[in-house]
């Protein structure tokens, strides 16, 4: 394939899948703007009224950022699993691999919509949270990176659980027993200097921790962690996820017979 | 004359050991209608899903159009096309979609892919289901769609998984029709079915595999000695205690 035919296989992936999540938006956008509101309401309005403030900030801008963070990396995840595991469910998946298109550029193609799809969720979120609180983003071009890169590695976490995944009940075990419990440790409620000495201690090993703060720190201007190592800790993240699954296309375990 | 498909001592073991595939060597001549007959479970289906790059090989070789799989796989897809056992295509897409989707995944615009979408509805009935969501497709037009989505990219080589399983007798008959119509254009058609009367009406040659081996090869004539298909198949197929009945007898 030449260049020409490689952007319109993209574009052919990219556009159906984009179309695919405009048509089911009552279930791609609208739940995490729910879940993300109530959040803001029980435990911005009505707890975080209690709370001082955090970092300089109201608690209520304080979570801001994490539960951002939290429906970017949850959706990515979950819309890449769910179309990717139907795709092989239904053997839909054939028609793309009996094409000429390299394995990169099918990750890609699918990584892209994805990524739209996650920056659609923090612009939605973040607009739904001037309802409760007006904040002024510090570090604007930061804080879209940090949901682009956050949105591609959770992107290719689920395109490895769908690659793996053998029966629905496999589609539920890396987001139930994994990605929940590490969102809600990551310091989506909390400032991890908060803890004591041992949890923060742990609290580092959570990759999670350092998305959130990323984030926190393109949109309020601090972290409890710096910027860059944040980043790079993410782009590890990335780069380790990347290779995985075009090892995974390349060899088609999962994926072929 | 030149091949269009080449298969060299193919083997396959899948996970678990069972092995579909035994040393299956076979040449398939460009513009040949090919019919690749022998009961389920015998290794059609993963021979063309190998050739198709959907099955992993566990060894020999593969070349289509001149091109080895392993060295030039992405330009021996562009030559073929398939038409899978079951219908696989999104089921939330319109006819027309399908047809565009498949044509951009092997780079080709909407603008290029237009006249020969356009043709194959035509030439395949489905012009008034261009704007349908397949879910509502009966049937038959559901196999002609997968025929249509196989030739979207004009390949040279065409593997029909029993296309016309399930199809009813008149739709068959204009199936077999527009195939013919399709080889007479130069296009190489292998095809693999339970309707042994629809292999002999259209193919010139014949390979008969059974247990991962093939048994019998070569052209209609050859293999029939004489006799029906039929007979020669299931003399076949018993020698090779490839034979359904032991499975028949447990239902």
């Amino acid at each position: 394939m030449n260049p020409r035919q490689k952007y319109i296989a993209f574009r052919t992936i990219f556009d159906k899948e984009i179309r695919r999540s405009f048509r089911t938006w009552k279930q791609t956008f609208l739940p995490s703007i729910i879940t993300t509101v109530m959040y803001f309401l029980i435990f911005g309005t009505f707890i975080g009224s209690q709370i001082k403030a955090v970092g300089g900030v109201s608690y209520m801008a304080f979570i801001v950022p994490g539960l951002m963070m939290m429906a970017v990396l949850m959706n990515s995840f979950q819309s890449m699993l769910t179309k990717f595991f139907f795709l092989k469910f239904q053997k839909t998946v054939q028609e793309i691999l009996i094409t000429p298109m390299p394995a990169w550029l099918v990750v890609t193609s699918y990584l892209a919509s994805s990524m739209f799809n996650g920056v659609i969720i923090g612009f939605l979120i973040f607009i739904s949270s001037f309802f409760f609180e007006t904040i002024h983003i510090v570090h604007p071009i930061y804080a879209v990176l940090v949901i682009l890169l956050t949105s591609m590695f959770f992107a290719l976490l689920g395109l490895i659980n769908a690659t793996y995944a053998k029966t629905f009940d496999d589609m539920g075990i890396v987001s139930t027993f994994f990605l929940m419990p590490l969102t809600y440790l990551g310091g989506i409620f909390y400032s991890v200097k908060m803890l004591p000495g041992i949890w923060q201690t742990i609290s580092h090993f959570n990759p999670i921790l350092y998305m959130i703060n990323a984030l926190r720190y393109g949109i309020l201007g601090f972290s409890d962690i710096s910027f860059i190592y944040c980043i790079a800790v993410i782009l590890g993240a990335i780069a380790i996820a990347f290779a995985w699954i075009l090892y995974l296309f390349k060899t088609g375990r999962g994926l072929k017979a | 004359m030149k091949n269009a498909l080449e298969i060299k001592s193919l083997k396959k073991i899948y996970e678990g050991g069972k092995q579909a595939l035994k040393e299956v060597s076979l040449n398939v001549a460009e513009g040949d209608f090919f019919a690749l007959l022998g009961p389920n479970g015998a290794g059609k289906t993963t021979l063309i899903s190998i050739t198709c790059g959907l099955v992993n090989k566990t060894e020999g070789k593969i070349i289509v159009q001149g091109h080895d799989i392993d060295i030039d796989g992405d330009i021996a897809k562009v030559h073929i096309g398939l038409v899978p056992q079951e219908y696989n295509a999104d089921i939330f897409e319109t006819v027309e979609n399908v047809l565009y989707t498949q044509a951009g995944y092997y780079g080709i615009s909407r603008s290029e892919a237009k006249e020969q979408i356009d043709m194959l509805l035509t030439k395949l009935s489905l012009e008034d289901k261009r704007k349908v969501q397949t879910i509502a497709l009966s049937g038959g037009m559901k196999r002609r769609l997968m025929i249509a989505r196989a030739l979207v990219h004009k390949p040279t080589l065409l593997f029909l998984d029993e296309p016309t399983a399930g199809v009813d007798v008149e739709l068959r008959h204009e199936m077999w029709k527009y195939l013919a119509e399709l080889n007479k254009s130069g296009v190489t058609i292998i095809l693999t079915t339970h309707y042994l009367e629809e292999a002999e009406n259209l193919c010139r040659n014949i390979a008969i595999i059974s247990n991962g081996e093939i048994k019998r090869e070569g052209t209609m004539e050859e293999v029939r000695g004489g006799k029906r298909l039929e007979d020669i198949y299931m003399e076949i197929i018993k020698e090779a205690g490839g034979s359904q009945e032991p499975v028949l007898s447990k239902i």
